[in-house]
C-alpha cells in the first residue's frame, strides 16, 4: 500500500480563537516545543508516507515559518515530500469555507499523486496514531471510508461528529453536533480512503453542489458508502477549548503521556539551536516541562515552558504555560496563566486565572 | 581546513570509540560544532575536514551539513578521508601532510586565502576579523595567539614578536618561553604560499610533517613575512580530561566564562529529537545545565546534564558533566567526574568523591573520575576519583 496525506492546517481555529488568531491551527504551539502540525506530519512520516499536501487558508506566514521546506521531517524530498497548497479559488467560487471546498481546490494535486490511499488528517489532535494500523484496517475490511475516532465524554464544542457502528465496525449512523450527553465514539478528524474514491467524492459534490463534506457526504452515504470506525485506544488529546487546551498540555507532566507521545522520540519538530537551559543557584523547579534557552532563576512548579522563557530571582510560576521567549519579572507570581509569545511580565505583578478558564495573555504584550 | 584526524590521547576512555572532535561538550554539542559555527558565522562556507581516528560517529554528526548551513551547491562541509592514489597510499602523517593530502581538495576552490584550524577548541571567534588582518598586513602567514601565564606557555607554539606584531621567531613547546603569546592552531595562510611551503616540507625527508614544527620555522627562516593576530576573548584547548571538565564548568553561573546561549553568535548543532526536559515533583536542579529529553527526578548541581539523561529519585550529582542517555539510578552518587554518552550508573553506586577545593586537577588519587561510553557501573559498585573506566565496560 502506499498513501498520500494531506494536513488540512486551518480547521477548528475557532476553538481557541484567542491563540488562533495570528496563526493557523496547525502552527499552535503545544508541550513546550511543538506545534500541532508537528503530531499530525510525525505520524504520517512514521507511517511511511514521504508525499504530504499541506492545506492552508489564511494567516499561514508562522506555519510555514514553521515546516519551512520540510526538512525536519525529512520531507524535503525531489520526489514528493511536503507540497504547501495554499487556497486555490477560480471565478465561480468565493473564500474556501468547508473541508470539501479546499478538496476542490486540490483535485489536480491528488490527480497526479500515484499512491492508493489518501489519508486526511486535522491539525487539533495531540495523538501518536498508528497511521499504517489504520490502513491495514481499511484494507482488512474493504472499507471505502476509514474514520478514525476516539471513545471519550461528548463535550459541547464548535462542530464535532459522533459516530455509532456495529459490531463489524460498520459505521451505522454519523451524528453533526449531537447533544452532550454521556460517552461516544468521537471522530478525531482523520481519515482513510482510496485515492479515486476521494476524487470521484470531490467531483460528484461539485456537480451536486454540496459543500460540507461532512454533513452532505458523510452523514448522507451511511447506507450507501462502506464507512469503518477504527477506534485508537491510546492518549488523544482534541485541542476543543482554551481549558481543553490547557489541560492536554497540562496532562504531559504525566508520565505515561510523555513515554506513549515522545518514548520512542519520533515526533519531529522545527529546531532553533537555542542553548541548553540554564538553572541558577536558586532556581526551584518541579513538576515541569521546560524547553531549550530558559534561564531560570526563580520558582517553577507544575508548568511548561517553551524555548528561551526568562524567570527572574523571585518570581513563582505555578501551573502555567509560558510560551517562546516570556520574561517573568522579580517577583512576579502567576498561576494558571497561558502566554503567548513573547510577553513580559514586569516585577512584582500577581496574575492568576483557574484552570476551566486560564487567564490569558496576548503575544507581546507587556504587562 | 579543519584538522579533525588526531586521536585525543589524553582523553582516555572519552575517545577510546571517536574521534576527540566528536566528543560532547556543553550538554548538547560536540566539540566540532564551535569551529564549524565560527565557520559560518565568519562567512566561511567552504570547510574541508580531515578525519582519520575513529570517524564513525564524526562523518555521521558532520553528515551534509545541514545543521551549521554548510550544505551548499557550492563548497559547502567535505569530510576529507585519507584515500589510496595510484602512486601511493598513505594515512596523513602529521598536520602539514594531511593538508599536503588534500591540495587538489583546495585547489579545486581556488581560494586566494586558507584557513587551517583544529578540531579541539572551544571558542567564539570571528575568522573575517582575522583574515582582514592578514590581507591588511599582506603577510605570508597569520597566526592566532592570545596571552597565557608565563608558566603554561611551554605547553604551546609560542610567538616572539616585534612590536608591529610581526613573528621574528617560532617556538613549539619551549622550556624556557620568551614570550607568552601563545599560538591557538589557528593559522591564515596566503594560499599559493601555503601551497608552495607545503610541497616543500613534502620533499624534505627529515620533515616530520607538523605546522608547528615544520612549515611555521621553515617560512620564518626563508624570510616569509609572519603575522601575529592577538585574540582577546574566551578560547580553551579541551585536549585533556581536566582542561574538558573546566571548559564544562565555565557555561555555568550567572555570568558564565564562556556563554553558549549568545544569539549575536549562535553556536549550531545537530539537535536531539527529544520533548524539553522533565523536573521532577522532588528534584532539586541548580547551578546546572540541563538539555532536552533529560528526566530528573533526584538532586543536580554545578553539572552539566546532556540530552536524554536520567537522573532518578534519590540520586545525587554534583560538578558532574554527564553525557547523552546517561542513566544515574536511584541511590547513586556522581561527583566530580565525567561521564559519557550512554552509560548506567547502577542503584547506590559511588563515582568519583567530592572536589576538594584548592586541589590540583591531576593529582593522583583526587582527580576527575572518568567513565566511558556504554560502560555499566553495577549496583553498590564504586569508581574511585581519579579513575578512568574504559569504554564499554561493566564495573562489578
Amino acid at each position: 500500500m502506499t498513501a498520500v496525506g494531506v494536513i488540512f492546517s486551518s480547521m477548528h481555529e475557532e476553538n481557541i480563537p484567542e491563540l488562533s488568531g495570528h496563526r493557523t491551527m496547525a502552527s499552535v504551539p503545544f508541550g513546550g516545543r511543538y506545534r500541532m502540525i508537528d503530531f499530525s506530519l510525525s505520524n504520517m512520516v512514521n507511517a511511511g508516507i514521504t508525499t504530504v499536501g499541506l492545506m492552508t487558508k489564511t494567516n499561514y506566514q508562522s506555519l510555514i515559518d514553521h515546516v519551512g521546506s520540510g526538512k525536519e521531517w525529512d520531507l524535503a524530498r525531489k520526489d514528493g515530500g511536503m507540497v504547501l497548497l495554499p487556497p486555490y479559488v477560480d471565478e465561480n467560487e468565493t473564500v474556501i469555507n468547508t473541508r470539501l471546498e479546499a478538496l476542490k481546490g486540490i483535485v489536480g494535486f491528488l490527480g497526479r499523486c500515484k499512491q492508493d490511499y489518501v489519508v486526511l488528517s486535522d491539525c487539533d489532535g495531540v495523538a501518536r496514531f498508528n497511521i499504517q494500523d489504520v490502513i491495514a484496517f481499511h484494507e482488512q475490511k474493504g472499507a471505502d471510508i476509514t474514520m478514525v475516532t476516539h471513545n471519550q465524554p461528548v463535550v459541547k464544542t464548535h462542530y464535532y461528529m459522533t459516530i455509532k457502528s456495529d459490531k463489524e465496525d460498520r459505521v451505522t449512523e454519523i451524528r453533526i453536533n449531537p447533544p452532550a450527553k454521556g460517552k461516544a465514539d468521537v471522530f478525531v478528524n482523520l481519515m482513510v480512503l482510496h485515492r479515486d474514491y476521494l476524487l470521484d467524492l470531490v467531483r460528484n459534490a461539485t456537480t451536486c453542489g454540496y459543500t460540507s463534506f461532512g454533513r452532505d457526504i458523510l452523514s448522507r452515504s451511511v447506507d450507501t458508502a462502506k464507512i469503518y470506525n477504527y477506534r485508537f485506544e491510546g492518549y488523544y488529546g482534541g485541542i476543543t477549548s482554551m481549558a481543553a487546551y490547557f489541560k492536554h498540555n497540562m496532562e504531559l507532566l504525566d508520565g505515561n503521556v510523555r513515554k506513549e507521545l515522545f518514548g520512542a522520540r519520533d515526533i519531529y519538530t522545527k529546531v532553533k539551536d537555542s542553548a541548553p537551559s540554564e538553572y541558577g543557584k536558586d532556581a526551584k523547579v518541579a513538576n515541569s516541562l521546560i524547553s531549550d534557552g530558559c534561564e531560570i532563576h526563580g520558582t517553577v512548579r507544575n508548568s511548561i515552558l517553551f524555548r528561551g522563557v526568562k524567570v527572574a530571582r523571585g518570581a513563582v510560576v505555578e501551573n502555567c504555560i509560558l510560551m517562546q521567549d516570556n520574561i517573568v519579572g522579580e517577583k512576579a507570581r502567576l498561576n494558571c496563566v497561558i502566554t503567548d509569545k513573547n510577553v513580559v511580565i514586569r516585577d512584582r505583578k500577581v496574575l492568576s486565572g483557574c484552570e476551566t478558564l486560564p487567564y490569558f495573555i496576548r503575544k507581546g504584550m507587556m504587562i | 581546513m579543519l584538522l579533525a584526524g588526531g586521536q585525543g590521547s589524553r582523553l582516555y576512555a572519552l575517545t577510546s570509540k571517536i574521534a576527540k572532535p566528536a566528543v560532547e561538550f556543553g550538554a548538547k554539542y560536540r566539540i566540532i560544532d564551535f569551529p564549524l559555527s565560527n565557520c559560518i558565522n565568519s562567512g566561511i562556507d567552504t570547510v574541508g575536514v580531515m578525519t582519520q581516528y575513529e570517524p564513525l560517529i564524526l562523518n555521521e554528526y558532520i553528515g551534509n551539513g545541514q545543521p551549521w548551513d554548510l550544505d551548499r551547491a557550492f563548497g559547502g562541509v567535505h569530510i576529507l578521508s585519507p584515500y589510496q592514489g595510484k602512486v601511493k597510499s598513505s594515512w596523513f602523517e602529521g598536520t602539514a601532510n594531511a593538508i599536503y593530502q588534500n591540495l587538489h581538495f583546495m585547489r579545486m576552490y581556488n581560494p586566494e586565502y586558507v584557513l587551517i584550524l583544529s578540531g579541539d577548541h572551544i571558542y567564539k571567534m570571528d575568522y573575517s576579523l582575522m583574515l582582514k588582518a592578514h590581507k591588511e598586513s599582506g603577510a605570508a602567514c597569520t597566526i592566532a595567539c592570545m596571552p597565557v601565564p608565563i608558566e603554561e606557555a611551554s605547553r604551546f607554539g609560542v610567538l616572539n614578536t616585534n612590536p608591529d606584531g610581526s613573528i621574528y621567531e617560532f617556538e613549539e613547546k619551549p622550556k624556557k618561553p620568551k614570550s607568552n603569546l601563545a599560538s591557538m592552531g589557528i593559522y591564515i595562510f596566503t594560499a599559493d604560499k601555503l601551497f608552495e611551503y607545503l610541497q616543500r616540507d613534502e620533499d624534505n625527508p627529515e620533515s616530520s610533517k607538523d605546522f608547528g614544527k615544520d612549515i611555521l620555522p621553515a617560512m620564518l627562516q626563508a624570510g616569509e613575512k609572519m603575522m601575529s593576530y592577538q585574540f582577546t576573548g574566551y578560547w580553551k584547548d579541551v585536549g585533556t580530561i581536566s582542561s574538558l571538565w573546566e571548559a564544562n564548568m565555565d557555561l555555568l553561573g550567572e555570568t558564565p566564562a564562556f556563554d553558549v546561549g549568545d544569539d549575536a553568535w549562535k553556536i549550531h548543532s545537530r539537535n536531539p529529537l527529544a520533548p524539553p526536559e522533565y523536573i521532577g515533583d522532588d528534584a532539586e536542579v541548580s547551578d546546572s545545565m540541563v538539555a532536552l529529553g533529560c528526566e530528573i527526578h533526584g538532586k543536580v548541581e554545578h553539572s552539566v546534564l546532556a540530552s536524554n539523561v536520567v537522573i532518578e529519585k534519590g540520586a545525587y550529582v554534583k560538578d558532574a558533566v554527564i553525557m547523552a542517555g546517561t542513566v544515574v539510578k536511584s541511590g547513586a552518587k556522581v561527583e566530580y567526574s565525567i561521564v559519557d554518552e550512554e552509560v548506567v550508573i547502577g542503584e547506590n553506586a559511588v563515582v568519583g568523591a567530592p572536589k576538594e577545593s584548592g586541589l590540583g586537577l591531576e593529582e593522583k588519587g583526587k582527580g576527575i573520575a572518568v567513565i566511558g561510553r556504554n560502560t555499566v557501573v553495577e549496583a553498590g559498585a564504586t569508581v574511585a576519583p581519579g579513575v578512568i573506566v574504559d569504554a564499554m565496560k561493566k564495573v562489578k
